[in-house]
């Protein structure tokens, strides 16, 4: 898009140019970028290039896709949209049947190599396939397919990034993740959390456009920019933590006044994720601040680790952060340095440039 | 005789197959085939029943607080845990405001666009279409400039050459027959409902800590503090800001959704006698008004039967049973026998073609979902079957006042709500009820902070220890897309048996051992087909049921293991 284009789709969305910088800004802020990002991020918008994006949605619930539908910052999210082309996205596409598969597979082959696709839900492997089919092929099949010809695959929430429900004990279908079910797919990236909180599906799409390339990730493929911390860590009850004053019954006066959710079950010190931060909703709330413990739900195989979800936590050691700080992760050096990484290729995009960025030192463990 | 197959239809939750035999332009036969499995109860055996709601909420994103209502319905029945009155005010407003928001997304974004054509919509006149939106509505995003600057936005997406997720539809189909005009309102309205639907919701982010997948559920009552005097609790600041949403809903669905499913309507009345179904219609009722067992529900329990609203016959739960003659399980009583939930058996068992196929074996199994019967006969579950009800029972006395005055401006009798449009209107008329209803149950809320009731769960049976050892539960619930119940058996503190009939098993099951076909598939055939490889009316009426395939399909038994055979390749 040109920037006098550009400059008529605000209008038309009764915005200025500086409502789209403050936009710019503020996925800055949420990529944890400095806030001279902001420029790069601008310039990304306005390239005339529309990257193609696919949605596959295999075992899932659609809650990824209804996230998405909630994405803040509304006029200017909604022209990101019309800025990348979703050619597939069963929930939102007006086609059905086979013209909609036909859209998929000239997609897929008129793309190949250049188109992103995200995945929203597991993917079986049992009965032969017969537990998710789409016009009559089985999942595998699909996201062996689309997949494997894309630039990026994005997992969006975590039956996609690490099987999720469908793969909790006994997983009755034989269900994987895009990483489990699509071995070597390239430059996968794991959004997890139930559902993928629309802020980061927005960040990570714009991160993309801007850098021209993959944000650096931990160990598990999740993007540091949302799951550099854990939810203890930046927690409004952190204090409260730290004072030992906890909710001992639900509505007690501890409770009403917010103090910390340890002992009812919360999994905040062992989750990695920007909820405290970022929030929902158009930042209205979180699950911790409507006075319930955190789930785990960012977390790989949290239907069977985090449960019984309202029992405690083992071994808490109290004020020692760095007991649970991943090893690729985040002290505060660890930040300074992605901080730099980040900046260099922000520089990269800015002068048009595609060179593969020097996250790839920062590449995640193959999963088992 | 032209054998036409929708896989997928899209612009619905989850994976749905149909196929149909069209015959001299119109459908004689329908088949309705769920594509999905993944066995959440299986899943369920042996945990807390307190983590049970959020493992049932991920049944369905959409209609992101149902399974989870039901849920801790069933297991505080079966516990026998009391919540107390903030508790079931918050989850009426938790309900409705899930009602509200999935049925205007439901018309603006799954639906509109089988009646809407948008391309035509590039030729329209803006003041032509302005004057058009000032007839049916005062909303005020009504003028010629305004509709100018949305054609032009179209045509700007248009010229790009990248149509997205408008590519390949059937544009310009004989079917379609709103003028330019009406099509640029409708899609003006489409876009606007985007944003409304993420403003609206931040009343399950107030009271849920977020959507999708609110976080504030617990056995026994709501994690939500309740205190006017503290900042970290419910208080007068979120009364003020519920108040706030529910009359911006109330101002939406009254001043664009419904003017805008009376205009649509009104090009389309022949849509009121087409897609009738089964004309059994059911419904559990729900929003209680007051607290315990016997509390009267807002929206009325009863059944209809063969479309005779003189009359509504009540529901007793043990006359409900599952049929597998066409579903892809086995059951140890054999396939042609129906089973009461509660001795309920699901031990999936694939026979269909392996994929990829190109047709299934209809005269065999071809679903993943079951076949829900009451008295051995098929029901209508959904917003339709509500208002009917509702309608025929008298109360709500808004449901008849409104239901009435719909029927009036179209100048049709209530004999046309038996229909593919019936449904749409329902939708909206239930939409504008709740979303009136809301008012009172924040101001309920607020009362009940004067009266420094800070009670918002029953403690007393927080702790397995204090619950029976061997206890049985059924919740129920009136979602978006009908009538849902879970059934659970609790031992010991653990899950032994979890299982839930969902709207959608109701509406979009197969066939049953008599052969009887489910409400899709009724109410499929008899539409006509204008053009077999481009089956848009196929789509009006199966959307027009609002199909939720996650939900339908996700029963595993616990009890019954033969799921070992399954080979995990």
């Amino acid at each position: 898009m040109n920037p006098q284009g550009l400059n008529e789709e605000l209008q038309r969305h009764g915005l200025s140019r500086r409502d789209f910088l403050n936009f710019c800004t503020s996925m800055a802020a949420v990529l944890g970028l400095p806030t001279t990002a902001a420029s790069a991020i601008a310039a990304a918008i306005e390239d005339p290039a529309r990257p193609i994006l696919v949605w596959l949605e295999f075992q899932d619930c659609c809650g990824n896709t209804e996230s998405l539908l909630r994405a803040s910052h509304p006029t200017v999210a909604d022209l990101i949209l019309d800025t990348i082309s979703l050619n597939y996205h069963e929930t939102i596409m007006a086609a059905a049947g086979s013209q909609a598969e036909a859209v998929l597979k000239k997609t897929v082959q008129e793309n190949q190599g250049k188109y992103i696709a995200l995945v929203e839900g597991s993917i079986p492997t049992g009965a032969d396939g017969a537990f998710c089919t789409i016009g009559g092929r089985a999942a595998l099949d699909i996201a062996r397919e689309v997949c494997g010809g894309a630039a990026a695959t994005i997992a969006v929430g975590t039956c996609a990034a690490f099987g999720g429900l469908p793969a909790a004990a006994p997983n009755p279908t034989g269900a994987l993740s895009v990483g489990d079910a699509v071995p070597g797919v390239k430059n996968l990236i794991n959004l997890s959390a139930c559902p993928a909180n629309a802020e980061n599906i927005t960040a990570l799409v714009v991160y993309y456009l801007t850098m021209k390339s993959l944000p650096p990730l931990d160990r598990y493929r999740r993007p540091l920019f949302a799951y550099g911390s854990f939810i203890h860590d930046n927690c409004e009850r952190r204090g409260h933590f730290d004072a030992g004053q906890y909710v001992e019954a639900w509505g007690d006066e501890a409770h009403r006044h917010g103090y910390c959710l340890y002992k009812m079950g919360c999994k905040g010190p062992a989750t990695s994720q920007n909820c405290p931060t970022v929030k929902w909703n158009e930042g209205t709330n979180w699950p911790v601040g409507c006075g319930h413990p955190c789930l785990g739900c960012a977390e790989p195989n949290f239907w069977d680790t985090m449960t019984p979800f309202y029992g405690r936590l083992p071994n808490i050691a109290g004020f020692n952060v760095g007991e649970w700080v991943d090893p690729v992760g985040l002290g505060v050096a660890g930040v300074a340095a992605v901080a730099a990484t980040v900046h260099g290729v922000a520089e990269v995009a800015r002068r048009g440039g595609h060179k593969s960025s020097s996250n790839e030192n920062k590449k995640a463990e193959p999963k088992s | 005789m032209t054998h036409v197959v929708v896989d997928p239809v899209t612009r619905i939750e989850g994976h749905l197959r149909v196929e149909a035999e069209v015959d001299g332009g119109t459908v004689k036969q329908a088949w309705s085939s769920s594509t999905m499995f993944r066995g959440v109860e299986i899943i369920l055996r042996g945990r807390d029943p307190r983590d049970a709601w959020a493992f049932t909420q991920r049944i369905c994103g959409v209609c992101t607080t149902v399974h989870a209502i039901a849920s801790i319905r069933a297991v505080e029945k079966a516990i026998g845990a009391s919540p107390p009155p903030n508790a079931r005010i918050l989850r009426n407003l938790i309900m409705a405001a899930q009602n509200v928001q999935d049925h205007v997304i439901h018309f603006y974004h799954l639906h509109a666009l089988d009646w809407v054509d948008i391309v035509s919509g590039l030729d329209a006149d803006p003041a032509k279409t302005a004057t058009l939106a000032q007839s049916i509505s005062d909303w005020p995003l009504s003028s010629a400039t305004y509709f100018a600057g949305v054609r032009d936005k179209l045509k700007a997406f248009v010229a790009r050459g990248q149509l997205g997720p408008f590519a390949n539809a059937y544009w310009g189909h004989p079917a379609y027959r709103l003028p330019p005009e009406a099509n640029l309102m409708a899609t003006a309205h489409y876009l606007e409902a985007l944003d409304w639907q993420r403003r609206f919701i931040k009343i399950h982010a107030i009271l849920g800590g977020k959507n999708p997948h609110l976080q504030s559920f617990l056995v026994g009552g709501m994690a939500t503090p309740v205190d006017p005097d503290s900042q970290n609790a419910l208080n007068m600041n979120t009364i003020a800001a519920l108040q706030k949403l529910v009359a911006d809903g109330k101002d939406f669905v009254s001043r664009v959704y419904i003017p805008d499913v009376l205009a649509v309507a009104s090009f389309y009345k022949d849509w009121a006698s087409i897609g009738a179904g089964v004309g059994n219609y059911m419904a559990y009722g729900d929003y209680p008004m007051s607290d315990g067992d016997n509390a009267q529900l807002y929206l009325p329990t009863g059944i209809i039967h063969a479309r005779d609203l003189t009359k509504v016959a009540p529901v007793e739960q043990e006359r409900i049973s599952e049929y597998i003659s066409h579903s892809w399980y086995d059951y140890s009583v054999g396939p042609d026998k129906g089973l009461n939930p509660f001795k309920g058996e699901t031990n999936p068992h694939f026979t269909g073609p392996k994929p990829p196929y190109e047709k299934l074996e209809v005269e065999q199994k071809y679903s993943w979902l079951k076949s829900p019967r009451y008295d051995d006969a098929p029901m209508e579950v959904g917003p339709l079957a509500r208002m009917l009800v509702a309608y025929a029972s008298g109360r709500p006395t808004r449901v008849k006042e409104l239901v009435d005055t719909v029927l009036k401006k179209l100048g049709v009798g209530p004999e046309a709500l038996f229909s593919t449009l019936g449904r749409i209107a329902a939708r909206a008329i239930e939409a504008q009820v709740l979303v009136e209803s809301m008012d009172k149950w924040v101001q309920d809320l607020a009362d009940n902070m004067a009266r420094r009731d800070y009670r918002i769960q029953d403690n007393e049976k927080w702790d397995p220890s204090t619950w029976p050892r061997e206890c049985f539960g059924a919740g129920f619930h009136e979602a978006p897309r009908g009538a849902l119940g879970h059934w659970v058996h609790i031992a010991d503190g653990k899950i032994v048996n979890y299982q839930a009939v969902v709207p959608s098993t109701w509406n979009a099951g197969p066939r049953d051992a008599k052969g009887q076909p489910g409400p899709y598939e009724a109410a499929l055939a008899g539409t006509p087909v204008a053009k077999p490889d481009q089956p848009l009316e196929i789509l009006r009426t199966i959307h027009s049921f609002d199909p939720c395939m996650a939900c339908g399909v996700h029963v595993v038994d616990a009890t019954k293991r033969e799921l070992a055979r399954i080979t995990i390749g």
